[in-house]
């Protein structure tokens, strides 16, 4: 990347974190951020022409994807995760040790960094196990995997069931300065079950999963986060009652405290579980498709701040694991590359939030609380940049997505609002030909 | 006619569909009646019954049916085991597509199964029971023999009561029911209520007393032990005293009240000896018009193949 000079010429620059939001050029020398200003010249530079309503940037950074290598290259690869990524928007992504051999150890941790460093696309941040195998038993080396290269732990697939064991990895973690991501579920209220419990799974006959399994392990970690000191954010939340117990968590002023919400809990509820295709495994996930209420509340959440990420949880499934039976699929969708349109069509074109708050939601805010380097574009910043384009028809195809799985609710939807570039280190790894 | 092909619950049958399928039941009863119990209406067309879950009395009454309407039937018990080997539900299927059935009736133990099917393959599917889902012919023999004796279906107060949650035909019956304006109570142990029961529009009750009052139908549901692992009742010893249908309990409904029960029953644990063998009892009526309206759903859907879906 050194001795490259990049210029993006035109657009519109949106950078909440530098308070930036207008018509700015940005020179790229080396891989950082040189300079941002206007009409500024090429000076022998490559031009990238940022067509008119097109958006330029911080590179978004999806904080929750299974790459599933080692273990399950049949579902996505490293290689094929970070296409997938870019193509997606995102610059960096964090990938989730759920992996066979689940990566509790630094010779794993490595491997995945080999793996992404070849690929040369996304940047790849491993995150590790709180547990060795992710058993909930005993604690990992957290201090071997942080020298590593790991940015946070979490046992995601699985909840940290144990209390003490929770406890003795917010201190252990907070000591490290890393943040420990739960998967928030009480194991014997979520059972066997496969949907979330309400009028809807007991019409089908689905086994339900109730919200409060969910919140009930929020309120003992906020509990715990208070106790310790430690940095703890909680994946994937899909209830209204843990969305509350944030709440109440920041009002008090817990900084310690963050929460992620997925694109397809703001976007869908537990009624499409019947309509038009009943018992579509791709509607299958964990935590499951909520209500009204708790979808509602996810986008309260959204607009009021009490969300600080949006994250994928990008999770990619074979075709063949998928089309079983609803109660014997794995859980699970692909994200990485219906994120953007969703956000735009959800939450900006609809008014709920502002450009700069979702980008925010995507770049600025997952750095933070990852602690990762990003989030804006600065002078001197690593040139990672996401050029958006909000206006542009978007319709999601399964089938052309990079990913190596095509496991998506979201086939043949029209959607507003997509990528037009995605820049890594001030080199251009994605564009979209059809802008 | 039927406006699907298939017959996957009673959610997707309209009134006059369901009024059609009682209808020809109804003339389906007389051929029972006959010294040669056949007829030729579907010579030559193949049914498979795939069962998935044991079930003696499904699996027999719709091989009754089969035969009687003059189709080469085929039964098949898919064992666990075959799940275990790793072939999956959708292989089964296509490898039994490759032999040319026309019909296959399916029990599964999954939710939503036959829905999986009905999408991929090309065989008419029969709802023989999935999960906790549908047992449609259940319902809509329930249905028949509740027209038998009571004439109507319209205005009944008809109590269903047992373990709600895990009831496949609690969900099909309520349905139905509601659908042919009949006056539907549940009642069961507060832990066997699925959630949001009473969004079925029909009225929830832990009170067998409140239930079983000025009851037409009470419909009695089997407590199914083997699903019992999950703190839902402390003792069948219990159940039976809060929820069991006693004398005691009967004389407070309807004098000409009738007692429904799916089976196999469990006596001393949902339903009394004296009741089950009781006058009001139309348990064995309920078999004897599986048969018909099993009859009727094979004949109607028959009608149908080849229209697109």
């Amino acid at each position: 990347m050194s001795g490259t000079r990049l210029l993006l010429k035109g657009g519109r620059l949106v950078d909440p974190v530098a308070g930036r939001d207008g018509e700015f050029d940005l020179l790229v020398e080396d891989g950082r951020v040189a300079r941002v200003g206007k009409l500024l010249p090429a000076d022998g530079a490559e031009v990238f022409e940022v067509k008119r309503g097109w958006i330029v940037a911080p590179g978004l950074i999806d904080i929750h994807v299974h790459l599933r290598e080692p273990g399950q290259e049949h579902k996505e690869t490293i290689a094929s995760g970070v296409r997938a990524a870019v193509a997606g928007g995102f610059t960096a992504v964090a990938c989730m040790p759920n992996t066979d051999p689940v990566n509790d150890h630094p010779g794993i941790t490595e491997l995945i960094m080999r793996r992404a460093a070849a690929a040369a696309l996304a940047r790849v941040y491993p995150i590790g196990a709180v547990s060795i195998g992710s058993k909930g038993e005993q604690m990992a080396e957290l201090g071997a995997q942080k020298a590593a290269g790991c940015v946070a732990f979490t046992d995601d697939g699985r909840p940290v069931a144990s209390a003490l064991l929770m406890r003795r990895a917010l201190e252990y973690a907070g000591m490290l300065g890393v943040p420990i991501v739960n998967h928030c579920e009480d194991p014997s209220l979520k059972g066997d079950g496969v949907a979330h419990e309400g009028l809807v799974a007991s019409r089908l006959g689905l086994r339900g999963i109730p919200g409060v399994a969910e919140s009930i392990m929020v309120d003992r970690d906020v509990a715990l986060a208070e106790l310790t000191g430690g940095p703890y954010h909680v994946c994937h939340m899909s209830a209204y009652q843990s969305l509350r117990a944030v709440r109440a968590a920041k009002d008090r002023g817990m900084t310690n405290v963050s929460c992620e919400v997925a694109p397809h809990h703001f976007v869908l509820t537990d009624e499409a579980l019947e309509a038009p295709v009943r018992y579509d495994t791709n509607l299958k996930m964990n935590p499951p498709l909520r209500g009204t209420a708790d979808r509602d509340a996810m986008l309260d959440g959204i607009a009021d701040g009490t969300v600080d990420v949006i994250a994928t949880d990008h999770a990619p499934h074979h075709a063949d694991e998928k089309l079983v039976e609803f109660d014997n699929a794995p859980f699970g969708i692909v994200g990485l590359e219906t994120c953007v349109p969703l956000v735009f069509e959800r939450l900006v074109h609809t008014g709920r939030i502002t450009l700069a708050r979702a980008i925010a939601l995507l770049s600025a805010n997952p750095a933070r609380v990852f602690r990762l380097p990003g989030g804006t574009l600065a002078p001197d910043a690593a040139a990672d940049i996401t050029v958006l384009a909000p206006d542009a028809p978007v319709t999601i195809r399964a089938a052309a997505l990079a990913s190596k799985s095509k496991n998506t609710p979201f086939d043949g939807w029209q959607l507003r609002g997509g990528v037009a570039a995605t820049i890594v280190g001030g080199r251009i790894v994605y564009r979209n030909e059809g802008l | 006619m039927l406006k699907s092909r298939h017959l996957l619950g009673i959610a997707d049958l309209g009134p006059d569909e369901i009024a059609l399928i009682l209808d020809t039941a109804e003339a389906m009863t007389e051929i029972a009646a006959r010294p040669i119990k056949k007829v030729p209406t579907l010579r030559g067309r193949t049914v498979v019954n795939l069962f998935f879950e044991p079930s003696t009395r499904t699996r027999t009454s719709f091989e009754v049916a089969e035969k009687r309407l003059s189709a080469d039937t085929l039964s098949i018990a898919v064992a666990q085991s075959s799940v275990t080997k790793g072939e999956t539900l959708l292989d089964t299927v296509r490898n039994l597509e490759a032999m040319a059935p026309d019909m296959i009736v399916m029990r599964h133990a999954c939710s939503g199964a036959p829905h999986l099917l009905a999408r991929l393959c090309r065989s008419v599917i029969i709802n023989a029971g999935d999960g906790m889902h549908e047992h449609p012919t259940q319902a809509l023999l329930d249905a028949f023999t509740i027209r038998e004796h009571k004439r109507r279906l319209d205005g009944l107060k008809v109590a269903i009561v047992g373990d709600l949650l895990h009831s496949r035909v609690l969900r099909s019956n309520v349905q139905l029911l509601n659908t042919m304006g009949a006056d539907v109570w549940a009642c069961g142990p507060a832990t066997l209520i699925p959630a949001d029961l009473a969004r079925f529009g029909i009225t929830v009750t832990t009170s067998i007393e409140r239930a079983v009052a000025d009851a037409d139908v009470v419909m009695m549901l089997r407590i199914q032990h083997e699903r019992m692992h999950g703190h839902f009742i402390p003792s069948t010893r219990e159940y039976y005293a809060l929820f069991g249908l006693t004398p005691e309990r009967l004389g407070r409904a309807k004098p000409d009240v009738i007692i429904m029960h799916p089976g196999p029953m469990n006596r001393g644990v949902e339903i009394d000896s004296e009741v089950a063998d009781g006058p009001h009892s139309v348990i064995l009526a309920q078999v004897t018009n599986g048969v018909a309206v099993r009859m009727a759903v094979l004949y109607l859907l028959a009608g149908q193949e080849g229209e697109a879906d």
